[in-house]
């Protein structure tokens, strides 16, 4: 499996991901920079990484999601290739339309930076196939704009297509219906405010992250 | 020529930086405040003969986010 991670200027966990997408793949992964109009050949997945891209101005992916290299992405994610957004990753692709909803201000008004709960919604997708039904799993979330909104149709539906990924286990951020992640209608993109890449390796003190990665490397 | 665009939240979207700048107001002394709503303002210098539709469009394209958000355009 191929991989690119798209670099914008303020992206802090490019790197990380990549380190995630290697060690799953085992293979290097391509650094897109923003600027860049297309993507490299061949490429299966697309790591939207997460940071504080164009320094959050305006709104937290306002401005990545206008960036050249977007226009890319969502024609790669329209012919199925993986696309996962983590953290500010996840407000550039529902900034750019790929995903619906918006990540607003966290509930608390205070960024949230600590290890949370969550509940495995969807075990069928390919990027959560490795967990179980309802699995209880520890990632991190760091975020300031986490909490999810969309409007009630838009939630109802999105439940009723087994399109939320994880939802949070705890109170983190406000979030409608407690969702963490979303998937698009194809279930190629996920966009996601907690950090798996955060929690893949066992100096990270748990794999619960891992899991995720491990599964698009084989799907 | 200048535009001035207004940015709100629509209606039934939570605000909590607004729930905030009461709860402040309140700290402060100040009674009487029923809600407090946050939003943004963005002034526009413009080429002249710049259109009202080029305007929508850029409110609709990137300055706000109609998930959330409703934009109000003032020719100033």
């Amino acid at each position: 499996m191929n991989t690119a991670v798209i670099v914008f200027p303020g992206s802090n966990c490019d790197r990380d991901l990549a380190v995630a997408f290697e060690q799953a793949t085992g293979k290097k992964p391509h650094m897109v920079w923003h600027r860049e109009t297309e993507l490299p050949d061949g490429i299966d997945l697309i790591g939207v990484p997460g940071g504080f891209s164009y320094g959050d101005y305006l709104r937290s992916g306002a401005m990545a999601a206008q960036s050249p290299v977007m226009r890319a992405v969502s024609d790669a994610a329209a012919k199925g290739i993986y696309v996962l957004g983590i953290c500010n990753g996840f407000q550039v692709l529902t900034e750019t339309g790929l995903l619906p909803g918006a990540l607003m201000r966290n509930a608390g008004i205070q960024f949230v930076c600590r290890d949370v709960k969550l509940t495995v919604a969807n075990s069928q997708s390919a990027f959560t196939s490795r967990y179980k039904a309802d699995e209880e799993i520890l990632i991190p979330v760091a975020h300031h704009d986490g909490n999810y909104f969309a409007d009630a149709a838009t939630l109802d539906r999105l439940e009723g297509e087994g399109r939320v990924a994880f939802r949070y286990a705890e109170e983190v951020n406000g979030s409608a219906r407690n969702i963490a992640g979303v998937l698009n209608e194809g279930g190629n993109v996920l966009g996601m405010m907690p950090h798996p890449e955060r929690m893949s390796e066992a100096a990270h003190g748990g794999l619960d992250g891992k899991k995720l990665f491990d599964a698009l490397a084989s799907a | 020529m200048k535009a001035r665009v207004t940015i709100t939240l629509k209606n039934g979207v939570l605000d909590p930086q607004g729930k905030a700048i009461h709860h402040a107001l309140e700290g402060l002394g100040f009674g009487g405040v029923n809600d407090v709503r946050a939003g943004k303002m963005i002034e526009l210098d413009l080429a002249d003969g710049t259109s009202d539709a080029d305007i929508e469009e850029m409110c609709k394209k990137l300055l706000a986010n109609t998930v959330i958000e409703n934009y109000r355009i003032e020719r100033a």
